[in-house]
């Protein structure tokens, strides 16, 4: 027989077990499906080995050409996993169990988030905070969500520099509610504070900036948290977390609720996830936190322990009164995302964060020396920053893609105005050698269209 | 066990970076700085090997323990899914979406559509999008879907239906889009009330969601004249597809009239549950939903896999990029080593193995609906409950006999219910002393009830205070 189905019942066992049960026969068991809901089709192929697969999905991968060098991010990065990473987030008795609902067999899971929603509390400066959402941009518009419920209010003010990716996701997340979305168009690359500040008024709930931004400028909003918690509003800062082991965190900037995709730590691109999104926020919102939180208390003889807290907030107790439908989260990776920060420790993450801002600098350096490029905007940046272009940037990024790099983000699919920019992303990965390179190949490009 | 933050000593280091190969750069602008590095903790690298390891032996786990966890369908997780997982570790996902650039994703877009594909055929729709995260994702997905479709008819919808015995995540995924919800009463014959339904249906009803089999273990013999009566009022019908480990090849939900289905690939595809995740919950619709369904849209041409990006029609983006993509290797791996015959086996030993179990423990605990069931068996403590023995205090006898618990006091229409999903990838031998364990847990609770309460006693902790938690709130450790 070909096809494996890991089902381990011997015929024999198969009869004994009917016999058990008083069935004839397997289709016995199936009798209470009526004949005419019957499946029409089921037109499979049959079954392979494990290597006959194997041989299949290289295949496959191979389709997908040699590596290119990337330049680009957008809210996904190529960073250095640590070996220990998947060695211990692959431990079976991590990979292979499930939500902690019986907390006494599952303290494994538990004080791992734990020391989790404390690295992620840290991180960002904040006091509380959940044992991870899906991915960065769901997590934004939990926020959003979350934001409205604290508050009572029914408008958002999203400030032009947050991913266009973010921003699509929170529109389709509130097109069926009655809420008032104000995007502020971005202005050169950076937050346009006049006019986010006059976009917000009594009504609105929160204010949501992205920073670094979309751009890649590092921004201080400590005016804009004061302007915004004046008008009764909650700041919501989607941040990098990489950045955040140089930039100072939105919690000293004033920000209300933090979210994030955790991605760059420790998680592989794997084509755009698994990876998992990270909320924190001031303690007095906790009651308004969407997912799963774990907690810490003591059993009988007073020893320390976890669990699963404040669940009535949530779906299986709440029902459609719950704060959020979430019940799978993404808990593996967060789990790597603490095995990634622990590995790196408190110096480490700090040199991570110091290597990528030398790296882009070196870039940003070298590709503003080539004639007719420059910066959009000259404020501060992290691993990421926009170009202007003296032509089409998507014909650029075409161009140079068939010498093997991934040289950024053309501009024109999101924002109209910016055919001519390109954002430039460049992680710790990338050396010395692969920047040159791609400073070339774009000396080269732009040159060879002025002859 | 210490936390990793009290093993913390200023100045060790873990994992070295590379050295830096171009200058340093001048400093960010001061007021842009963190006064202070984050407090993360300085241990070396064994320290955090032997951490983690010993942090891992403090759970159960499907590879160490049976964990008949019902409606989380916690089977075998097949090893070579997850070396065929790793072969796209180093795709961007923006790759496609540059200019030129999808000919450097065919590989991984064919690979989602041939998974679309065969989900499509396994449920009887007409197309599956892969971008949902998760299963509740799923659920919000298909309902906007829903949503979409109605608003494009101009019809006026308030309504979504669920039954009592549904997931919890149903009813909060509709309230999520902006629906109130109708909740029906299961009938004794265990199903959603049928003439509870009739007279609840009304034009204003976008939607009826039901999971079939229910989390009672049942399939709904009316499950066809549900559909029908909805479409009568142009209401759609919503499949949970948590499920559907129970019915492959034997039904199709497509089939039978449902409009919309989501999937959970962690569930019936085997992919490992991570400890809470990652799932995946692709969303299969009929021809009438396609138009609306989320971007970016995978189609396939002449000369290859190509992205739709832009579509009016489109509910848009529902997360960043292309859904779980790990995930999804995984359950295209595991369509791959099954065929067709495989899955078949699949929901047939399933079904046999609840079956199997529910007639072994009939009478040593309450069984309120009881018909023969599908892939799990839902039992009531009721007779244990009468000497003060609950089913929380089964659990946490289960869990010193070394089994993880069934899931408990879910759904919440029985009375400290007892839900046991075996999967079919357990043995009879392994049945076999866990139906001898429940059988004890039962017999000990009549001899002497008094004993549960110390249990679990052979777990690094006993039972936690939870009141104690969700008062004091520490979320977040507060020391070093």
């Amino acid at each position: 027989m070909s096809g494996a189905d890991y089902c381990p019942s011997t015929p024999e066992e198969i009869r004994e077990m009917l016999a058990a049960i008083g069935a004839a026969d397997l289709e016995e068991l199936f009798s209470p499906i009526p004949e005419e809901l019957r499946a029409r089709s089921f037109d499979l192929p049959a079954g392979i080995s494990e290597f006959e697969m194997l041989d299949r999905l290289k295949a496959l991968a191979q389709q997908n050409g040699a590596p290119l060098t990337l330049f680009i991010g957008g809210g996904y990065y190529d960073h250095l996993i640590p070996a220990v990473v998947d060695h211990l987030a692959g431990r079976a008795e991590f990979y292979t169990a499930y939500t902690p609902y019986q907390p006494e067999c599952s303290q494994g899971t538990l004080q791992a988030l734990f020391e989790y929603q404390t690295a992620i509390c840290r991180l960002t400066g904040m006091e509380a905070a959940n044992a991870s959402l899906y991915d960065g941009a769901t997590a934004l518009a939990e926020a959003a969500l979350m934001a409205l419920r604290a508050t009572g209010r029914s408008r958002l003010v999203i400030d032009g520099g947050v991913s266009p990716f973010s921003r699509e996701v929170i529109r389709t997340y509130l097109a069926n509610l009655d809420v008032e979305i104000m995007e502020v168009v971005p202005r050169n690359g950076g937050i346009d504070r006049e006019a986010l500040l006059e976009a917000l008024d009594d009504a609105t709930a929160a204010l949501l900036v992205q920073n670094p931004t979309f751009f890649g400028t590092v921004e201080e909003l400590s005016d804009i948290a004061a302007a915004a918690h004046e008008k009764g509003a909650l700041l919501v800062v989607s941040a990098y977390p990489i950045s955040l082991g140089l930039v100072k965190s939105p919690g000293e900037m004033g920000a209300d609720v933090v979210v994030g995709d955790g991605q760059s730590l420790g998680n592989a691109m794997s084509f755009g996830g698994p990876s998992f999104g990270f909320i924190s926020a001031r303690k007095k919102l906790i009651r308004n936190m969407p997912g799963r939180i774990v907690g810490e208390t003591v059993d009988g003889q007073g020893r320390r322990g976890f669990v699963l807290t404040l669940q009535a907030r949530e779906q299986h107790i709440k029902r459609h009164k719950a704060t959020s439908n979430i019940c799978s989260n993404q808990g593996l990776c967060a789990l790597k995302g603490l095995i990634f920060l622990t590995s790196l420790g408190k110096e480490g993450f700090r040199e991570l964060a110091l290597l990528n801002r030398d790296k882009a600098e070196y870039a940003k350096e070298n590709l503003t020396a080539i004639d007719g490029v420059s910066l959009v905007n000259d404020g501060a940046t992290f691993n990421e920053f926009t170009l202007r272009l003296p032509k089409s940037a998507t014909e650029v990024v075409e161009r140079l893609m068939a010498q093997g790099i991934a040289a950024g983000l053309p501009l024109g699919n999101y924002e109209p105005e910016m055919e001519e920019c390109l954002v430039v992303t460049v992680t710790e990965k990338r050396s010395k050698v692969e920047i040159d390179r791609l400073a070339d190949a774009l000396r080269n490009e732009l040159e060879c269209i002025r002859f | 066990m210490q936390l990793i933050y009290e093993q913390s000593i200023d100045g060790r280091r873990g994992v070295r970076l590379p050295a830096s190969d171009v200058p340093a750069a001048l400093p960010l602008p001061a007021e842009l700085l963190r006064k202070e590095a984050a407090g993360l903790p300085e241990v070396s690298e064994l320290d955090t090997v032997r951490h983690f390891t010993n942090l891992s032996r403090r759970n159960f786990s499907v590879d160490t323990h049976f964990y008949p966890l019902g409606s989380c369908t916690m089977k075998y997780n097949v090893k070579a899914t997850e070396n065929g997982a790793a072969l796209f570790n180093g795709e961007h996902p923006l790759l496609p979406l540059l200019p030129g650039g999808e000919p450097h994703a065919q590989g991984s877009l064919a690979l989602l559509h041939g998974l679309a594909t065969s989900l499509a055929e396994i449920t009887g729709m007409a197309e599956v999008t892969t971008q949902p995260l998760a299963g509740a994702h799923g659920e919000m997905t298909g309902i906007m879907l829903i949503a979409a479709y109605h608003k494009a008819k101009g019809n006026k919808k308030r309504y979504v239906i669920v039954p009592d015995s549904s997931h919890g995540t149903n009813p909060a995924s509709a309230a999520m889009v902006g629906y109130e919800i109708i909740t029906i009463p299961t009938a004794p014959y265990g199903d959603m009330d049928l003439d509870a339904f009739r007279a609840a249906m009304n034009n204003e009803v976008a939607a009826v969601m039901m999971t079939c089999p229910n989390t009672l273990g049942l399939f709904n013999p009316h499950i066809k004249e549900i559909c029908d009566i909805a479409h009568s009022f142009d209401a759609l019908c919503y499949y949970d597809g948590a499920n559907l480990n129970a019915i492959m090849g034997k039904v199709r939900p497509g089939d039978v009239g449902f409009d919309v289905i989501h999937l959970n690939l962690h569930k019936t595809f085997g992919t490992p549950h991570g400890g809470g995740g990652p799932g995946s919950g692709p969303v299969g619709v009929k021809e009438a939903l396609v138009p609306f369904l989320p971007l970016p849209r995978i189609v396939k041409n002449d000369s290859g896999f190509i992205l739709e990006t832009t579509n009016p029609a489109s509910i848009g983006r529902t997360a960043n990029f292309f859904g779980n993509f790990g995930v999804m290797v995984k359950a295209y791996a595991y369509i791959l080593l099954l065929g067709r015959e495989g899955l078949i086996r699949v929901s047939e030993q399933a079904v046999l193995n609840a079956n199997y179990i529910m007639a072994r423990l009939k009478g040593h605990y309450d069984l309120p609906y009881d018909f023969t069931c599908m892939h799990e068996c839902v039992f009531s403590a009721s007779r244990q409950v009468k000497q003060g023995v609950h089913a929380l205090d089964i659990a946490k006898y289960l869990i010193d006999q070394g089994y993880h618990p069934p899931t408990v006091y879910f759904p919440l229409i029985v009375k400290d219910a007892i839900m046991i999903e075996p999967t079919e990838t357990e043995s009879k031998a392994t049945m076999d002393l866990f139906i001898q364990v429940m059988i004890q847990a039962a017999e000990l609770a009549e001899s002497d009830p008094g004993a549960f309460a110390a249990l679990p006693a052979t777990m690094p902790v006993s039972r936690l205070d939870e009141t104690r938690a969700a008062r004091s709130q520490q979320v977040c450790f507060a020391g070093c």
